[in-house]
């Protein structure tokens, strides 16, 4: 019977509702389960996108001249080199991809230092170790060495950097004059990164930061060999082309271990020490990177504006739900019931995906519970028209619902289209925003189809099949037409 | 019953005015205001913790080659800078930023976004080609669906030229914006144009369907009175089903946070738009072509010159 298969239908909604508004209780606590062997350990933790937590998203490009050829092996294994400094920066939930035009995307929720973070993975961490004879070369001075290969800083003109220390800039000191290029001599590379067998921050006897370094067996030869030749000669330290330290050899060194601490000047602060060392412990970059996009937030604007943008849904649905109430009556309450099922199938959905929710994330989901309710009014003007030419309550609501059908899907698709064009949009450039967007909207439109055809008939035909609501008017008509069938 | 096909030159006119400032907004310099996701560029915002004057800030800026920036103070000590690109990984920012330190105390960065010139150029082209794709996409779309109509593509230009003149209006209300109020247009406005364009289709679809439905059940009645049966009928859905929309989205814009109040913005108006260009431009639209007014109109023209002599 008809009304049994309703009876079905409504019980099966009534738990999926259920589910749905455990599931997006932002205080849920989520499905921990542990019965004869079965353990489901769900948390549906709800990921925020970095409008909303704060953090960093770069996108990084190889930077060669253009028009180079970048072989894909290199920029996978630059990728991989990022990603362990990421993770070596310990941060939750990161993310590093490859983007086409040998582009790698980054990003760094929650995290508290942007600027240093993208020091950190972006240079490319060249540490070499060269004969610099009888000159003294000065901490920041720009070299040029026998190994060649990547260069990160084009500028000779750059006074400082941030990562050499003793050159930290205070207002109004003009550029050291030492700080120009030596265009002309080239310098022999003796030891390189590759050569290190491990690093890591050590402190002096004065507390300051330095690195504690120990060399493979190759380097260790390598390093014994020169040492002894040169001593009371200069050896200088240089990161990426650039002078860090430049110590005179006193003795053959053949332990194979060393420390780096800056030389003459006030030394590295512990967060430049741990960023070399997190460089030197991955290896350089096969390639430069250049950062060509930059987002960062400050965790601040996130919480205040979620805040607002929830106040705001909650508004525009409470005015959806009296304006449905009044201009539709009982069809109008049974689809404002509906559009409560649907936001929180919708929620929970995001929280199962999971969606990375963003503000314009949030701003399509209260967009949707707009459109949700489109399917709704279409179905019940149809179911109007046709109480209105005399037929049944049963016949207009099979009518109404087979009739609005393919102007609903119609439409409906077309935002889908326009979602699928928006998450491309979004894709070279790592906007995760607007891809949020698109598929917050596109999730969206999904379920309201499901609640609009399969809820609202439910509830209608059981109370039409119930008889409890008979009078048309309850219906939305003004007069009641002679029944024809 | 009242007759809306009978005066639609009156909506065509309408629609003119509405188009008009914004069209001339767009034609006289600077058109429309990009933000940096188009110009390529810097902006940040900071937070000092006591009053500091823009013109300060900018004599910072111009000691490190950045002079030609803009820098706005608004309330809670923030500081708007929007400058040519300041790469994050070379040591210029950290030396800008101690220098304001220095100068001015210590601040909390609330936002800093920078983007390379190319990244720019490619953003702005991308924009373009997403909506023209998104044009392209619901013409074909539109086609197939209502195929076993005679001239089918007529349906889907008429929706195509409805959905231009409600992005022209949206494009047209911010140009007019940026004029006066300085409103930038970002990554997130191509993302409101675009959902607009989908959604006007919304609007424009329900009202064809009921008109590809009467011409079949009522074949043979002059098509300006189907057209304007099917509107009468769809009236009451079509101006709900935007009803609803417009309510969340104005409740986003008064009640919603700063940062998404210019996209909520853009949405509604686009949403106003869409749903009066479906009723009185997409649908007269369609009577004016299937009934070749649109080609006697050329015709008139030409002909009162000769009448004239």
């Amino acid at each position: 019977m008809l009304f049994h298969r309703d009876i079905r239908m409504l019980i099966g909604i009534l738990i999926v509702a259920a589910l749905a508004f455990y599931v997006a209780d932002p205080a849920s606590p989520g499905f921990h389960i542990d019965l004869l062997g079965l353990r489901i350990d769900q948390d549906f933790p709800i990921r925020e996108g970095l409008d909303l937590k704060g953090g960093v998203q770069v996108l990084l490009e190889a930077d060669v001249p253009p028009g180079t050829r970048v072989d894909p092996g290199s920029m996978e294994a630059a990728r991989q080199i990022v990603a362990s400094r990421v993770n070596a920066l310990g941060v939750s939930e990161p993310l590093v991809q490859l983007a086409s035009g040998n582009r790698i995307i980054v990003q760094l929720p929650g995290i508290k230092d942007p600027d240093a973070a993208i020091r950190t993975f972006g240079e490319t961490g060249l540490l070499e170790f060269i004969d610099a004879g009888s000159t003294y070369l000065p901490p920041g001075t720009i070299v040029t060495t026998t190994l060649g290969g990547p260069k990160s800083f084009e500028t000779p003109a750059s006074p400082t950097a941030a990562l050499t220390p003793g050159a930290t800039p205070t207002a109004g000191q003009s550029p050291t004059p030492a700080a120009s290029p030596t265009p002309a001599k080239v310098y022999t590379t003796i030891l390189t990164g590759k050569d290190l067998q491990s690093a890591s921050v050590g402190f002096d006897n004065l507390g300051r930061p330095e690195i504690d370094f120990t060399l493979t067996a190759d380097g260790t030869k390598k390093f014994a060999d020169f040492t002894s030749k040169n001593v009371g000669k200069y050896l200088a330290i240089t990161m990426d082309k650039k002078v860090i330290e430049c110590p005179v050899i006193q003795s053959p060194i053949t332990g194979g271990r060393g420390t780096i601490n800056g030389g003459n000047g006030p030394g590295f602060t512990l967060q430049q020490a741990q960023s070399l060392v997190i460089q030197l412990r991955y290896g350089a970059l096969p390639i430069p990177l250049k950062v060509v996009e930059s987002t960062q937030v400050g965790p601040t604007l996130g919480s205040q504006a979620v805040e607002q943008s929830i106040r705001a849904g909650v508004i525009g649905l409470g005015i959806v739900l009296v304006f449905m109430l009044l201009y539709y009556r009982v069809p109008g309450l049974l689809a404002d019931l509906a559009l409560l099922i649907y936001a929180a199938v919708t929620f929970s959905l995001f929280r199962i995906i999971p969606v990375t929710l963003t503000l314009a994330g949030i701003a399509g989901f209260i967009l949707s519970i707009g459109m949700a309710v489109d399917a709704n009014i279409l179905i019940f003007e149809r179911m109007k028209e046709e109480l209105r030419a005399g037929r049944t309550l049963r016949a207009a609501i099979d009518a109404g619902f087979s009739r609005a059908w393919t102007s609903i899907r119609d439409s409906n698709f077309s935002t889908l289209i326009t979602c699928a064009i928006l998450f491309w949009f979004g894709m070279t450039f790592g906007a995760s925003i607007i891809q949020g967007f698109a598929l917050t909207l596109a999730v969206g439109v999904i379920v309201s189809l499901f609640t609009a055809i399969l809820v609202s008939r439910t509830f209608l035909q059981l109370v039409v099949d119930s008889g409890l609501v008979r009078d048309l008017r309850w219906y939305g008509l003004d007069e009641v037409p002679k029944v024809v069938s | 019953m009242i007759d809306l096909v009978a005066r639609r030159y009156l909506f065509f006119l309408i629609s003119a005015i509405i188009i008009v400032p914004g069209l001339i907004s767009l034609i006289l310099p600077p058109h429309l205001r990009l933000g940096v996701d188009f110009t390529g560029g810097t902006l940040w915002e900071v937070q000092f913790q006591k009053p500091v004057s823009g013109k300060d800030v900018l004599q910072i800026l111009a000691a490190h080659g950045y002079g030609d920036s803009l820098v706005q103070a608004s309330n809670n000590n923030v500081i708007l800078i929007r400058a040519k690109e300041i790469r994050p990984d070379q040591p210029i920012k950290a030396q800008i930023a101690n220098d304001l330190r220095s100068h001015f105390g210590p601040f909390t960065e609330l936002s800093f976004q920078s983007v390379g010139p190319s990244v720019g150029t490619e953003i702005w082209q991308r924009s373009l080609t997403a909506v023209a794709l998104a044009s392209l996409g619901i013409l074909l779309y539109l086609w197939w669906a209502f195929r076993h109509v005679p001239r089918p593509y007529l349906y889907g230009l008429c929706a195509i030229i409805a959905l231009l003149h409600d992005a022209l209006v949206v494009v047209g209300i911010f140009s007019i914006l940026g004029r006066f109020f300085r409103v930038e247009v970002d990554s997130l406005f191509v993302t409101a144009l675009l959902t607009v364009i989908g959604f006007s289709v919304h609007d424009t679809i329900v009202v064809f369907d009921r008109v590809r439905e009467n011409s079949i059940r009522h074949a043979g009645e002059p098509f300006p009175s189907i057209v304007n049966h099917s509107l009468l009928q769809t009236l009451g859905r079509s101006l709900s089903t935007s009803l609803t929309v417009i309510f969340t989205l104005s409740a986003l814009v008064l009640f919603g946070g700063d940062s998404t109040r210019l996209f909520a913005l853009a949405l509604l108006i686009g949403v106003i738009s869409g749903t009066y260009s479906s009723i009185f431009n997409a649908s007269m639209l369609l009577v004016v072509w299937e009934t070749g007014e649109l080609s006697a109109l050329f015709r008139r023209v030409r002909a009162p010159a000769r009448a004239a002599v």
